[in-house]
């Protein structure tokens, strides 16, 4: 942890909204498919003790053997727990128990887990449960960098506004005074023709509201259930509109610039125009 | 030398009329304000103002006010607009006596000053505190309270946010959270913003929550003050 000169660590990520089903497994497997298309050691992490959803996500679920508590207690290794994606070298997957529940997050065990990620990864992504509770509060804990995901919905936005506060707050860089957490805004479920009808929030009145850079608008999308239900993060669905946002994310978050898509109107064929479809 | 065993010093203090301390609905009402804002009260100090309550006679009652503010988590340390008899029966119980403050009408008593040192003048007081000021976003679910001085956010004031001073409040952008100021009773407090969407605005204790506010005030740049007994608020 902390800041080596020139060396490159491995950068904590966590994906956390205070709110529950607004996206944050979804975004967190696509995300870490995306850092993993681009040639970056990924590992993604489930926090959500008892309650394990990463695992059906990314489609490995038939192969867990051992899980985080488990490497958290000592009965098992890392590498003996840790799961290869079988369709990028780069992406690993750290299951989470879906027996025990949130008590057995110890944060001195999820520290040291961590830091022996760190040593072999580029990135580690923590999915976080939803709440503000002992297990989100563990998820972003450790982080570097904080992925908020919102829907554009006044209660997910409130919800996200309490966790920007929870970040700023309770996060280790916060208690010990180094460089704060690195927030970013990633819309999700955004239907264009919605906001414009004044039935969903537009982007813009989400950013007025949290104050913090945005990352991305993923746009509402029939493909994200199709990816949950086949186990496959759907950035790697490359005729998504979803999956090739959550690439544009990811390549902001890198540092590329990328425009925003689906914030625009885009061009409609004469057959989507008659049938209404997103 | 001398001079350096006591200071001249100002502190904010609640003021609780000792006459609501008959008032059954008293517990239950002070209880849920400390339920709601619990730092705020944690061992705030307390003088009770014994106008109209003449039967504080005797030490044991002085000890029995102070047991029951105590179990609320406030400190008593003193009485004020005392007759003569309470004044010592005060005294016994280890309170002292204050001198009416300026929020309040004088009492027959005149003020008197603060003890000082007998060879040398004591020091000034120290100037006013300090204002805090917050310039990141308050986030929602954020309490910040400002004891004794004026509160200035240079940021956005998220919804279920609350803020509160016992001097003025000023937002230098959009309020929607809660804002409370003149909170230990200065009623000439004020509330400023540069743009109004709050969800409750208070000065002194009297309050408007959001939908009693103007609605051709929302979304401006306002002040807000306490004028007989009622809030108003002025486009800036």
């Amino acid at each position: 942890m902390g800041e080596k000169g020139e060396v490159f660590l491995a950068r904590v990520i966590v994906l956390t909204s205070g709110k529950g089903g607004v996206g944050k497994t979804t975004s967190a497997a696509a995300i870490a498919a995306g850092l993993a298309l681009r040639g970056k050691r990924t590992v993604v992490i489930d926090f959500d003790v008892g309650l394990r959803n990463l695992d059906l996500v990314m489609g490995c679920e038939r192969r867990v053997v051992f899980d985080f508590i488990n490497v958290i207690n000592g009965d098992a290794k890392l590498n003996q727990a840790l799961i290869k994606d079988k369709r990028n070298d780069n992406l690993y997957i750290f299951p989470t128990s879906q027996t025990r529940d949130k008590e057995a997050l110890r944060r001195d065990g999820v520290e040291r887990v961590l830091d022996e990620l760190k040593e072999n990864f580029d990135y580690i992504v923590c999915d976080s449960p939803a709440g503000i509770e002992h297990g989100a509060i563990t998820a972003l804990y450790f982080a570097d960098s904080a992925i908020v995901v919102t829907n554009p919905e006044v209660s997910s936005v409130r919800d996200s506004d309490r966790i920007l506060g929870i970040l700023a707050s309770k996060s280790r860089r916060a208690e010990h005074n180094l460089e704060p957490v690195d927030m970013h805004l990633l819309l999700t479920r955004y239907s264009l023709e919605r906001a414009k009808k004044g039935e969903m929030m537009s982007v813009e009145d989400v950013k007025e509201i949290l104050s913090i850079p945005l990352l991305g608008v993923i746009p509402e999308s029939e493909s994200v259930l199709r990816a949950s239900n086949t186990g496959t993060p759907v950035a790697f669905d490359q005729e998504s509109p979803a999956g090739r946002a959550y690439l544009d994310a990811v390549a902001r978050f890198v540092g590329e610039q990328r425009e925003m898509r689906f914030v625009q109107p885009e061009r409609r064929s004469i057959f989507r125009t008659l049938f209404g479809r997103a | 030398m001398a001079g350096n065993l006591v200071q001249g010093a100002l502190f904010t203090v609640m003021v609780v009329r000792a006459e609501t301390l008959r008032d059954p609905a008293f517990e239950a009402e002070l209880g849920e304000q400390v339920r709601r804002s619990p730092r705020f009260f944690l061992n705030a100090p307390v003088v009770l103002d014994l106008r109209g309550a003449e039967e504080f006679t005797r030490e044991a009652e002085f000890v029995e006010a102070r047991d029951r503010l105590r179990r609320h988590t406030l400190t008593l340390i003193g009485i004020q607009n005392s007759q003569p008899g309470q004044a010592e029966a005060a005294a016994s119980a280890g309170l002292a006596s204050f001198a009416p403050n300026s929020t309040q009408p004088r009492g027959t008593r005149p003020a008197e000053p603060a003890p000082t040192a007998t060879a040398a003048p004591p020091r000034p007081a120290p100037s006013v505190a300090k204002s805090r000021l917050v310039t990141q976003p308050v986030r929602s679910g954020t309490q910040i309270y400002v004891r004794g001085a004026d509160l200035v956010v240079a940021a956005p004031v998220s919804a279920g946010a609350e803020i509160m001073a016992d001097g003025n409040i000023h937002v230098y952008g959009v309020l929607r959270g809660r804002a409370l100021a003149g909170a230990s009773g200065d009623a000439e407090a004020r509330i400023f913003c540069s743009r109004l969407e709050a969800e409750l605005v208070s000065i002194a204790g009297r309050y408007l929550v959001s939908d009693q506010l103007p609605p051709e005030q929302r979304g401006f740049p306002v002040q807000i003050a306490l004028v007989d007994d009622r809030l108003t608020i002025e486009r800036n």
